[in-house]
């Protein structure tokens, strides 16, 4: 990579400024409009993933804590669903507004917290953190229009649970519907990255919302279990691992619990050999490496046709060699720090096996940090179906290379996975796109370009990827009582 | 303006009165005609001298919203949400200016004229979140009997001519105002004849609140005499004949069959803080369906 061998594009250090962000040493639960410790006293500790520098102490939520939160989301719900949706509508504009004055510090405190790339925190997550809350301010006032019926009614609480990849995202996917409709929150935040929802707690705070309406509880899988549990939750919505979602499904079972899960993915990204291989590959590299490849819709399966595999392979090689890995705020960074060493030996051991079972592991020429928790961009080639590589989801910066002759073939290969939430497709024949793409079993597919999200377009999985949609007018229905 | 001195001190300071202007093109010009007329309030007393816009300044409105066209209707549906929500914003910081006209221009009570003015606020708010909505309310895929992917999406008709409201000089200039530009027209609004001022002043807000000149046109006058050019211009495209009583508006109507504008024709409104529906979105929007052959998975991969 461009920090080990001298090149024209040597790039001198151009680190964004940590000081926009004043991060305190310990932080509270979030309840009720107040800042709180934990009923058991207990705190964790978190760490920046590419220095492992301890960022602060949080308070860790449990089952008491949970029982608390709940209690003041259902305090809270009378009020707040009564209020006129425009009224509603402009407390959520107020946090959009907020969330975009405040957007580089929450960029630096994001990339700080998870690894991340500044360029990828400054320029995708906090845009669109900024745009869900102003997309559905717009909806709550609105909901007559929807498609679900006349004055459609929230659920009542809701039970969140999400995930460390895209923190304060994912959040934002988790709240602003929910507050538009009427519901009030307890949300978790993944114990590794909690602070991106602390500072939304001091945003909400700053936009007025109401006590109660939105509380946030860090803590571990044991807090999230509880709240998923917990008998006055009315609505649990849940993004993370496959395995824990099919367990939420299992624990709601013969409650009256509105469900929606956005789970893993083991995305393909297809390749026919009439397109436009530069572009595809910029989309492949955007597909598997964006956020180090910790994202659930990730393009980690390349399905290339055989005629052009040399070639694209040979392109896409070229261009990993120029992705520069490092300093997660430094802005010329592409590639982060990968977010626990928890993850990265999960990614070390899947590769190792990966190896073992005969693939052929190829990374450009890489230093790693010292500190911190790195792993190189990584290709496999000579992938089977039957590989672990090509079966599980790493949730790294891993890609698996496999080949097709026939569309058919494609499809079906693509298809041939328990998942289904996101796909690509690159070629110039738009009745090709079409085609393959009505053939896909997947909830999002992209054409020619990959990773695109917006909060007018509803996003989630098929098979077990999960059920129900976030983000646009879809994303309305999870949190209404549409019986 | 009502409140001609305030006090300070012991001696009486002479306030300073406004000059108000057109609004057009995102300029502020007086009419080219050089007229003016007597704006009064709800017992006769004089307010200010209103611009009297001639066929002139019409056509001119025309040009700078046609100009401004492909480049509100190409913003980012985001981006015109934004912007509209910037209005509202604005217009908060300026309310008790339009309380102020308002409560003049209508002889309400100053309360009655806050409710106004804070439902007006309200209603760019409503319009700034349909921006990016309304094509997933009135579009969407169709399923032809075929291999065609066949989707339906609304985009703006253009440039719409919209008589504002005689008696709602504020709350009922927004609710027809904001409809026709959410969706990306461009429009050249008549202001109400009688209570011209609220809708010159609010020219000032949409000037400083990134709405691109020309969006908005504002014009005060003779509604009958700027509205004929309008109605009978090749280059408008729709005409909101709100502000026209009977007679005008089938005038109008049937000037604005020459190239077959599109006419919403005045409604009676009781109550312009009534919550609105889609009706004056869709007034103004065209529906355009895009085919493309879905194909089918030959051995080749594409049957064509």
């Amino acid at each position: 990579m461009a920090s080990t061998t001298a090149s024209a594009f040597e790039y001198a250090p151009a680190p964004e400024s940590r000081s926009v962000v004043d991060i305190a040493p310990s932080y509270g639960l979030f309840i009720d409009g107040e800042f709180t410790e934990a009923a058991e006293g207990k705190v964790f500790k978190t760490v920046s993933p590419s220095t492992e520098e301890v960022l602060s102490e949080i308070a860790q939520a449990g089952e008491a804590d949970v029982d608390r939160a709940v209690r003041a989301a259902r305090k809270a719900f009378g009020k707040w669903s009564a209020l006129p949706g425009s009224e509603r509508a402009k407390y959520l504009f107020r946090i959009a507004r907020i969330i975009q004055e405040r957007s580089r510090e929450l960029a630096v405190l994001e990339t700080l917290d998870n690894g991340k790339p500044i360029k990828e925190t400054r320029d995708a997550d906090l845009p669109l953190v900024a745009a869900h809350f102003f997309y559905y301010a717009g909806w709550a006032d609105k909901l007559d229009h929807a498609g679900f019926g006349a004055s459609p009614r929230p659920l009542g609480v809701a039970g969140q649970v999400i995930p460390w990849n895209f923190p304060l995202l994912m959040l934002a996917w988790k709240i602003a519907p929910a507050l538009a409709t009427g519901n009030t929150v307890v949300l978790k935040p993944a114990e590794t990255t909690p602070l991106s929802a602390l500072f939304f707690a001091d945003v909400c705070r700053q936009a007025g919302l109401p006590k109660g309406v939105v509380n946030i509880l860090p803590g571990y899988g044991d807090a999230g279990a509880a709240l998923v549990a917990h008998p006055d939750v009315n609505k649990v919505a849940f993004t993370g691992s496959t395995a824990v979602g099919k367990a939420i499904a299992r624990q709601v079972a013969g409650s009256h619990k509105k469900v929606t899960l956005e789970l893993g993915g083991k995305g393909a990204n297809i390749v026919f050999d009439d397109a436009p291989i530069d572009q595809a590959v910029e989309g492949i590299v955007s597909g598997i490496f964006f956020n180090q490849g910790q994202v659930c819709c990730a393009g980690s399966r390349l399905l290339v046709q055989e005629s052009i595999q040399d070639e694209l392979l040979e392109s896409l090689k070229r261009r990993l060699a120029t992705l520069r890995l490092g300093d997660p705020l430094d802005k010329n960074t592409d590639i982060g720090a990968i977010n626990s060493a928890e993850q990265l030996s999960r990614i070390t051991s899947l590769v190792e096996q990966g190896e073992a079972e005969g693939a052929e592991r190829w990374s450009p020429a890489c230093e790693l940090p010292t500190s911190g928790y790195w792993f190189a961009p990584t290709l496999f080639t000579n992938v089977t179906q039957a590989h672990t590589v090509a079966r599980d989801e790493i949730f790294g910066p891993v890609l698996s290379v496999l080949s097709f002759r026939t569309p058919e073939e494609a499809v079906a290969k693509a298809n041939n996975t328990p998942y289904g939430l996101s796909a690509g497709i690159w070629t110039e024949k738009g009745s090709r796109i079409l085609a393959v793409a009505s053939k896909l079993r997947a909830g999002v597919i992209w054409s020619n370009t990959f990773n695109k999200f917006d909060p007018t377009s509803p996003f989630g999985g098929y098979k077990e990827s999960g059920f129900g949609r976030e983000g646009g007018r879809h994303g309305l229905e999870a949190y209404l009582d549409v019986r | 303006m009502s409140d001609k001195t305030d006090k300070t001190d012991q001696q009486q300071r002479l306030s300073v009165f406004k000059t108000y202007k057109l609004y057009v093109g995102g300029k502020f010009p007086r009419s080219e005609s050089g007229r003016v007329y007597e704006v009064t309030d709800a017992k006769g007393k004089w307010l200010a001298n209103a611009p009297q816009s001639s066929r002139k300044d019409a056509r001119d409105a025309v040009v700078a919203a046609r100009k401004a066209f492909g480049g509100w209707s190409g913003a980012t549906a985001y981006n015109r949400g934004q912007i509209l929500y910037r209005v509202a914003e604005m217009l908060e910081g300026r309310k008790g200016q339009f309380v102020h006209e308002v409560a003049e221009a209508e002889g309400l009570s100053k309360s009655k004229a806050a409710d106004q003015v804070e439902a007006t606020i309200d209603r760019w708010v409503w319009y700034a979140g349909w921006t990016d909505k309304i094509a997933q309310v009135v579009g969407g895929g169709n399923p032809v009997a075929g291999p065609y992917f066949n989707l339906s999406s609304p985009e703006p008709t253009g440039v719409v001519a919209v008589l504002a409201p005689q008696e709602s000089s504020f709350l009922g200039l927004v609710s027809v105002l904001a409809p026709v530009i959410t969706t990306g027209n461009t429009a050249i609004v008549i202001a109400s004849e009688r209570s011209p001022l609220p809708a010159l002043s609010l020219g000032e807000v949409l000037a400083t609140s990134d709405v691109p000149g020309g969006v908005v046109n504002v014009l005060s006058g003779r509604t009958a005499e700027i509205a004929a050019p309008l109605a009978s211009h090749q280059d408008v495209n729709a005409i909101d004949l709100a502000g026209a009583d009977d007679v005008l508006a089938k005038e109008l109507e049937i000037a604005a069959a020459d190239n077959l504008k599109r006419v919403l024709r005045p409604q009676p409104v009781d109550d312009w803080s009534a919550a609105p529906g889609t009706d004056r979105m869709t007034a103004f929007l065209e529906t355009k369906t895009v085919w493309h052959p879905t194909g089918s998975l030959g051995a080749s991969g594409s049957s064509y």
